[in-house]
C-alpha cells in the first residue's frame, strides 16, 4: 500500500536535470564488453535464465501491467527529476525484458548499458515491491541482470575487488589473518585503560554469542569493536570473536552475482558459528550483510533460515535494554532523527524495535518522513557504494530526494544503524551540505550507558 | 597401544579446587583440560600487564605480555601462544621456542599430538613453523594452513604474485599457489582453498577455481580434467590414494573422484564428506530437498530429515556405524545409522563412538547444564562446566572432565553405572 502523498520537496536541493547515466570510465566494465562475443553473451543469457530462473520470474514478467505506479517509490526516479528511465519498471524494460524479448541476442553495447543500469541505479532496495499494486519485486529482476552481467564478466572494478577480497581472504577488505586478531588484541588492550577487567574473548569454544561484524571495523572503525566490546562486557554477555575466517558477515558477492563465492563466505560464517558451538549469531550494525544472511546467503546454500540463531544488533540491544541489562545513565540530548535501513526495516522489519532504542537512548527523538518501511533508500546499500567513486556523483544525484527528507528533520545527528547507509548519508550530507554527524547506535549506546 | 591405555581408569573421582583461582587472579581465561584429565590450565592475569599460565597448583614460571590460545596438545603437552611485547613465540609446557615472530595464530596438531605447527607473519611475510622450524620460503599472504596426519609436512594456499590493490586483472591472471613445507605449486590458480594431505603426507590436494565459474581439485598442482561451478573441500582415500570431493554440476551437488562423478545421486548441497577407517565407505552431510537435511552413505540418503543443520559426523573405528550432531527446530540431538535420539538439547558437542562402536557418548546443555548423554541415556553425570568425554580403550569406562560446585573434577565412570 502506498504511503499518503509526501511532503513538499524543499527548495534548497534542486532536482537533477533528466539526464541518461553519467559517463563513466570503469576499467572492470569495459575489460569485461570488450571481451564479449554475441555468442557468449547469448549463451550466457540463455544459460542463466534457463537453469537459475522459474516461476517467480515468470509470475513477475507475466503480471507486470506496466502501470508504473513503482515509479513514485523510486528515489533514483524522484531525485532524477522523474526520468522514467530511472522508474523501476524502466530499468527492467531496459534490461531483462529486451533480453528476453530478443533471447539473449544483443550487443556488448547493451550489455554495458545493462551492467551500469543493474548495478548502479538500483540500490535493489525494494521499495518499489510495497508501492506495485501486485508486489512485484523488481530488486529480485534486477538481481537476475546482475547474476547475468557477472557471468558475462562486465562487472564495476571496485565491486570485482571486493568480491575478490571475499574469496582470497574471507572478508571484504583484504584483511589478513594475523591484521583481524592483532586488531582484536589492540582494541582490548585500549579498552582495559577504561575497563580494566574487560575482554574480547577469541575463539571461546561454548559461549552463548558470537559477535560477527564486516570487514570495514578491522580497517578503519576499529573503534566500533571497542564500543562493541565494552556494551558487552557491561551487559555481562557470554560472547565470543572468532579468530579464524567466518568473522566477517559481510557479502559483496550477493551484489555482485557471484553466488559461489556468496555460498562460500556464508558457509564459513555458519561454519564458524557451529565449530565455536555458540548459541546464536549477533551481527554488528550491517544490513546487507543481515540480507546475505539470514535470507540469500543461506537459501543459496539450501537452508530456509539461518541454521544458527541471528540476531541483528537492533535486535540485541533491543533485548539489552528491554532486559535492563543496559541502563541508560543520561539520555543523549541533542535532538536525532533515524534512517530506516531497507535491509533490516523493508527486509526484515526491525523498525519498532530500532524506535524503541532510539528513544530508550536519546532525549529527543524526530522522525524524517517518509519513515518505517516507506524509507527512502540511502543509495548505498544494494552494493552501489561499493561500485566505488566512479558512481558517486550518479549516486549523489539519485539522492537529491533522501538530501531534502533528511533537511526537513532540522535535524544535526543522524542514527544510521548500517554500515552501507552510514557511509552513502554521509556522502549525501556532505555534498548537500547537509552538515550531519551520522552515528551508529553502538556510539549512543555506548556514550549514554550506564559503565 | 593407546596412550589413553596408561591412564588411570580406576580412580573414581579427582579433584582440583579451580575457583579459588577467580579470586587469586584479576581474571582467569576459560580453562582448559589435559587429554587424560589429569590437569586443568587457564591463562590468568597476574600484574596491569603481564600473563600467566597456571596449570593445577603451579604456576609457569614467566609472566608474558600476551598470551592465547593455551590448550593441550593431543599428547598432553601443554601449548600458548605469546608475546613480550615485541615479537610472538609458542610456549610449551612453559619452554620457549627458539624463533620469534611478528605474529603468530592457527595452532594445528596432528592427531597423536607429537608435531604441532603454526601460521607466522614477519615483516608482513607469511609461512608456516612446524616443531620450532620454519619454512625456507614466505609468502605475500597465507590460508588454509594444514598439517599432514603424520605431523611431519605443513601446508598452506598462499600468493605468490604480486596483486597491486584492486588490480582485478592481475588476480584474474592468478594469483595464488599451494605450498607443501614452504615449497609451492609451479601452477597458479584465481583461488586456492583447502588443501588435504594424503595419508602418508607425500601428497597434496587443494580446491582451486580457475576462472570465476570453473573450479576442480589440483593435486600436486595437477589439476583434475573436468572442472565444476563449485567445489568443497576434498579428502584422499584412506589407503587408495584417490581423491574425493563434493563438486556442484549443472546446479547440483554430487561426489567425485578423480574428477569423475562418483555418486549417481544430485542434491541441493553436499559437504564434509568423509571416509570410513578402513576406506570402505563414504558420508556426507548432504540437502536431497530444498532446506531439508540428512547424512548419505556412500551416496544413498538417510531417512531421517532435519530442518536446521547436521555437522559433526564421524564414523566408528570399525566403520561400521556413523553418528552426527543434529539440529531441528531449533533444539539439538544425535543422530546414529539414521536413528535419532529422543532426547533433544540446547547443545551437544560432537558424538564420540566407544572404540568397538557399539556406544556413543556425548556432552550435551541443557537450560544452562551440562550433562554427560550415553546411548540416549542422560546420565546424572553433570556440571558447571564440563568437556567431551573419553572412552577407555576396553569401551568399559568413561572419564569425564567437569566443574561442578567450585572444583574440578576428574570422574570415571563405568558403562554399568550409566546405562545400569
Ligand atoms: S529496488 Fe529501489 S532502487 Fe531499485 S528500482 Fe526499486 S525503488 Fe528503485
Ligand atoms: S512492477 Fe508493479 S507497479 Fe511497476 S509497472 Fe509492473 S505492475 Fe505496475
Amino acid at each position: 500500500m502506498a504511503e499518503p502523498a509526501e511532503k513538499t520537496p524543499l527548495e534548497s536541493i534542486p532536482l537533477a536535470e533528466p539526464a541518461t547515466a553519467l559517463p563513466v570510465a570503469d576499467a572492470g566494465i569495459e575489460a569485461g564488453v570488450q571481451a564479449l562475443t554475441p555468442r557468449t553473451i547469448a549463451d550466457t543469457v540463455r544459460r542463466v535464465l534457463g537453469a537459475e530462473t522459474g516461476a517467480r520470474l515468470k509470475a513477475y514478467l507475466s503480471t507486470c501491467t506496466h502501470c508504473g505506479l513503482c515509479a513514485q517509490a523510486c528515489h533514483f526516479y524522484l531525485s532524477n527529476a522523474h526520468d522514467p528511465s530511472y522508474a523501476p519498471i524502466g530499468k527492467i524494460k531496459h534490461t531483462l525484458w529486451e533480453l528476453l524479448k530478443r533471447k539473449g541476442q544483443v550487443s556488448p553495447e547493451f550489455i554495458r548499458q545493462a551492467s551500469l543500469i543493474a548495478y548502479t541505479q538500483c540500490n535493489m532496495c525494494r521499495r518499489c515491491a510495497i508501492y506495485c499494486p501486485l508486489g512485484i519485486d523488481v530488486a529480485y529482476m534486477i538481481s537476475v541482470v546482475r547474476r547475468i552481467c557477472r557471468a558475462l564478466g562486465v562487472t564495476p572494478l571496485y565491486l570485482q575487488d571486493t568480491v575478490n577480497s571475499h574469496s582470497a581472504t574471507h572478508n571484504q577488505m583484504w584483511v589478513k589473518a594475523d591484521e583481524w586478531v592483532d586488531t582484536l588484541q589492540w582494541q582490548e588492550e585500549d579498552a582495559r585503560d577504561e575497563i580494566p577487567e574487560l575482554r574480547i574473548p577469541l575463539e571461546k569454544e561454548g559461549a552463548d554469542i558470537m559477535y560477527s561484524i564486516i570487514a570495514p571495523e578491522p580497517k578503519f572503525q576499529a573503534g566500533l569493536i571497542y564500543k562493541a566490546a565494552v556494551i558487552m562486557h557491561v551487559a555481562g554477555v557470554d560472547w565470543t570473536m572468532p579468530a579464524r575466517p567466518g568473522w566477517d558477515n559481510s557479502d559483496m558477492a550477493m551484489y555482485s552475482g557471484d553466488y559461489d563465492i556468496m555460498g562460500r563466505i556464508k558457509r564459513f560464517h555458519f561454519d564458524t558459528a557451529a565449530r565455536l558451538r555458540v548459541k546464536k549469531i549477533v551481527m554488528g550494525e550491517c544490513g546487507h550483510a543481515f540480507r546475505s544472511v539470514y535470507d540469500t546467503g543461506n537459501r543459496w546454500l539450501g537452508w530456509r533460515m539461518p541454521p544458527i540463531e541471528t540476531q541483528h544488533a537492533i535486535d540485541f540491544y533491543y533485548d539489552l535494554l528491554t532486559s535492563g541489562r543496559i541502563k541508560v545513565a543520561r539520555k543523549y540530548e541533542e535532538p536525532v532523527t533515524l534512517h530506516d535501513p531497507c535491509n533490516i526495516v523493508r527486509g526484515y522489519g526491525l523498525h519498532e524495535k530500532a524506535r524503541y532504542v532510539v528513544n530508550a537512548l536519546c532525549e529527543h527523538f524526530v522522525e524524517m518522513t517518509p519513515n518505517r518501511e516507506y524509507n527512502y533508500c540511502c543509495g548505498a546499500g544494494g552494493g552501489v557504494i561499493n561500485c566505488g567513486p566512479p558512481y558517486k556523483q550518479t549516486r549523489m544525484r539519485g539522492n537529491s530526494v533522501k538530501a531534502r527528507q533528511l533537511e526537513a528533520t532540522g535535524v544535526k545527528v543522524l542514527i544510521a544503524p548500517c554500515h552501507n547507509c552510514h557511509s552513502g548519508l554521509e556522502d549525501i550530507s556532505q555534498h548537500y551540505h547537509l552538515g550531519l554527524e551520522v552515528k551508529f547506535l553502538a556510539d549512543i549506546m555506548y556514550e549514554v550507558m550506564e559503565k | 597401544m593407546s596412550p589413553c591405555d596408561s591412564w588411570d581408569w580406576e580412580t573414581e573421582e579427582k579433584r582440583i579446587p579451580f575457583s579459588r583461582w577467580q579470586t587469586q587472579y584479576q581474571w582467569v581465561e576459560s580453562p582448559c583440560v589435559a587429554p587424560d584429565g589429569e590437569s586443568i590450565a587457564a591463562v590468568v592475569r597476574l600484574t596491569e600487564a603481564g600473563f600467566g599460565v597456571r596449570v593445577n597448583d603451579r604456576l609457569w614460571t614467566q609472566m608474558f605480555e600476551k598470551a592465547w590460545h593455551l590448550g593441550f596438545a593431543p599428547d598432553g603437552r601443554l601449548v600458548a601462544i605469546v608475546s613480550d611485547g615485541e615479537t610472538w613465540t609458542v610456549a610449551v609446557d612453559s619452554r620457549l621456542w627458539e624463533h620469534r615472530f611478528d605474529y603468530i595464530w592457527r595452532p594445528l596438531f596432528c592427531p597423536q599430538g607429537s608435531h604441532m605447527a603454526f601460521a607466522f607473519q614477519q615483516d608482513r611475510q607469511y609461512g608456516m613453523i612446524l616443531d620450532d622450524h620454519p619454512w625456507p620460503n614466505t609468502f605475500a599472504n597465507i590460508s588454509a594452513m594444514n598439517l599432514s596426519p603424520d605431523g611431519l609436512h605443513t601446508s598452506a594456499s598462499v600468493q605468490v604474485k604480486h596483486l597491486p590493490a584492486g588490480d582485478i586483472f592481475a588476480f584474474a591472471q592468478g594469483a595464488f599457489s599451494a605450498a607443501a613445507d614452504g615449497q609451492a605449486w609451479p601452477a597458479t590458480f584465481m583461488n586456492v582453498w583447502r588443501g588435504c594431505f594424503s595419508p602418508d603426507g607425500a601428497h597434496l590436494a587443494a580446491e582451486v577455481r580457475l576462472s570465476p565459474d570453473e573450479y576442480t581439485i589440483a593435486v600436486d598442482g595437477e589439476q583434475w580434467p573436468h572442472t565444476f561451478t563449485a567445489v568443497w573441500e576434498p579428502r584422499f582415500h584412506p589407503h587408495g590414494g584417490s581423491v574425493t570431493a563434493p563438486v556442484r554440476l549443472d546446479g547440483c551437488w554430487t561426489l567425485a573422484r578423480d574428477g569423475r562423478i562418483e555418486w549417481r545421486r544430485n542434491f541441493v548441497q553436499c559437504w564434509q564428506h568423509q571416509y570410513s577407517p578402513n576406506g570402505e565407505h563414504i558420508a556426507a552431510i548432504v540437502c536431497p530437498e530444498y532446506g531439508r537435511w540428512t547424512v548419505a552413505l556412500d551416496g544413498k540418503p538417510w531417512r531421517l530429515r532435519v530442518g536446521d543443520m547436521i555437522t559433526d559426523l564421524s564414523f566408528s573405528a570399525d566403520g561400521r556405524h556413523v553418528a552426527a550432531a543434529v539440529k531441528n527446530k531449533n533444539t539439538w540431538s544425535i543422530a546414529v545409522d539414521d536413528l535419532c535420539w529422543h532426547h533433544r538439547f540446547d547443545r551437544v558437542w560432537p558424538p564420540v563412538f566407544s572404540p568397538d562402536g557399539w556406544h556413543v557418548a556425548i556432552k550435551a546443555e541443557k537450560e544452562g547444564r551440562f550433562a554427560l548423554v550415553v546411548d540416549d541415556v542422560v546420565t546424572p553425570v553433570s556440571g558447571e562446566v564440563m568437556w567431551s568425554p573419553c572412552f577407555s580403550p576396553n569401551a568399559e569406562k568413561l572419564l569425564v572432565p567437569l566443574i561442578r560446585d567450585g572444583s574440578f573434577v576428574r570422574r570415571i565412570v563405568s558403562m554399568g553405572e550409566v546405562l545400569g
